[in-house]
């Protein structure tokens, strides 16, 4: 591999929004000598000293750990909910993958359930909302239990824990043509309902957590699988089939209302 | 049976319904397809199939109302959930672009599907409501069936349908939670042979009766 700068020139076209109220608008940035060595937000954040060094208002954009795992971060990237890598969230994606001359959109999550708050940052507590309808398990608190005091078969807890991989990030709200929430909370359904722990509440959960879910605005699901192309943690729908399996079973057999 | 209700009314419940439903017209498309193909027969198969249909009398009745009745809460719930849908994201994307998963039949399924729906009332004023007094079945179809407008029509009709049900086969089975690893590829490779053979087990005859009258 060539060691050394390698650096390239591109044309932002980015979201630019001063509030929910506001209608919104597209700014042309022309970027000059971008290290591909960058992260992506690392290439924001040298666009924004520069548009903070001349006086104008840098490009909001929500971000945390930069290492792909705490959920913040995400923007659409010419189309596609964290860019064109797979299986990546926008601050582990590099300035590589782009080449010298590309025009790049940079535009928010859209749904009706994420408002905008600034430029490409959205509000996701709808998806917080949801969590708590019921994405927990309910235990007296005291000293932490022996661990192996309930097995669970090894791939029992694979499965659950591929699910846990959800970072809530609103990517699969993002990229689904319909705006739909279901491959997150099939996830957060799953994770529980995989485990001994998390089936005393199986029932509950699911339904109120559907019920939640669509509250708040999201769309259906038309088993498109554009989520799970777009999922940095890779969550399969499987776990939507789990959650359709889980919440008619709650609505039509069990005695949970 | 307020718990019936809101399971049926919400988005899981109406995915239910459309699955169900749906499923039901593939039961009706294989027999549609079953006695259609008598026509290879000739032309008194298929009469004979006609009359046979029209003698179950009140059997027939019952199975048109229930189908009537299954396809309305089909139409209704689909094109709520795709009013519902589009009012999910007030504010479309500049750029969008498919970054995988979605397929040419999962993408058009609405508009498939309202197209069918003309397509079965164009169908059913065709050969169904039509005086038939003096005539037999196979005369009228076969009459139709010499404009080439209507051969053209019937063809694209049943591509339409194909498309329809290579994403609705698998769909199913998606919606009622019925995924298992084991059975998935074979769910999936019998949507699209199903799709396959419904398109053209039913958009091949069009084009027989044209050149066999």
């Amino acid at each position: 591999m060539t060691q050394g700068k390698h650096t390239i020139n591109l044309t932002l076209k980015v979201w630019r929004q001063n509030g929910p109220g506001d209608k919104g608008r597209f700014d042309t940035i022309p970027v000059r000598d971008v290290e591909t060595h960058m992260s992506f937000l690392e290439m924001l954040d040298w666009v924004n000293e520069t548009l903070t060094m001349e006086g104008k208002e840098p490009i909001a954009f929500d971000n945390d750990c930069r290492e792909g795992i705490c959920g913040m971060c995400g923007c659409v990237v010419d189309g596609v909910p964290h860019g064109p890598a797979k299986a990546m969230t926008l601050c582990q994606l590099h300035m590589r993958k782009f080449d010298d001359g590309d025009v790049i959109a940079i535009e928010p999550w859209r749904a009706r359930a994420f408002k905008v708050v600034k430029d490409l940052i959205v509000d996701r507590s709808a998806l917080d909302r949801i969590i708590q309808a019921g994405g927990y398990i309910s235990i007296n608190a005291g000293n932490a239990p022996e661990a192996n005091a309930v097995p669970i078969p090894m791939g029992m807890a694979e499965k659950a824990m591929d699910a846990a991989a959800c970072i809530g990030c609103g990517a699969c709200v993002a990229g689904c043509p319909n705006a739909s929430a279901m491959l997150f909370v099939s996830a957060k359904i799953s994770q529980l309902a995989l485990l001994p722990q998390g089936r005393p509440e199986a029932a509950q959960r699911a339904l109120k957590m559907v019920a939640t879910m669509d509250a708040e605005g999201f769309g259906n699901c038309s088993n498109h699988r554009v989520c799970e192309a777009v999922c940095p943690k890779s969550i399969s729908i499987v776990n939507i089939a789990r959650m359709n399996r889980e919440y008619i079973k709650a609505g039509l057999v069990s005695e949970v209302a | 049976m307020n718990w019936l209700m809101q399971t049926l009314s919400s988005s899981i419940g109406k995915k239910l319904l459309m699955a169900l439903t749906g499923l039901s017209f593939l039961g009706f498309l294989a027999a549609h397809l079953a006695g259609n193909l008598t026509i290879y027969a000739g032309p008194d198969a298929f009469n004979a199939y006609a009359d046979k249909l029209q003698s179950l009398g009140p059997v027939l009745r019952v199975a048109e109302a229930v189908l009537l009745t299954f396809f309305t809460i089909h139409v209704v719930t689909g094109v709520f959930l795709f009013l519902q849908n589009l009012a999910a994201r007030p504010a479309r994307y500049a750029v969008s672009r498919n970054p995988g998963g979605k397929t040419l039949g999962s993408a058009t399924m609405p508009y498939t599907g309202l197209l069918i729906l003309v397509f079965v009332v164009f169908h059913l004023l065709n050969f169904t409501f039509v005086d038939k007094t003096g005539t037999t079945v196979f005369q009228i179809v076969a009459a139709s069936f010499q404009n080439p407008v209507y051969v053209g029509l019937y063809v694209l009709a049943m591509v339409i349908v194909a498309l329809h049900v290579s994403h609705g086969f698998w769909s199913f089975f998606q919606t009622l939670g019925l995924n298992h690893p084991k059975y998935m590829p074979l769910v999936s490779g019998a949507g699209i042979i199903l799709s396959l053979v419904f398109g053209i087990g039913f958009g091949f005859l069009p084009i027989y009766i044209a050149f066999m009258a």
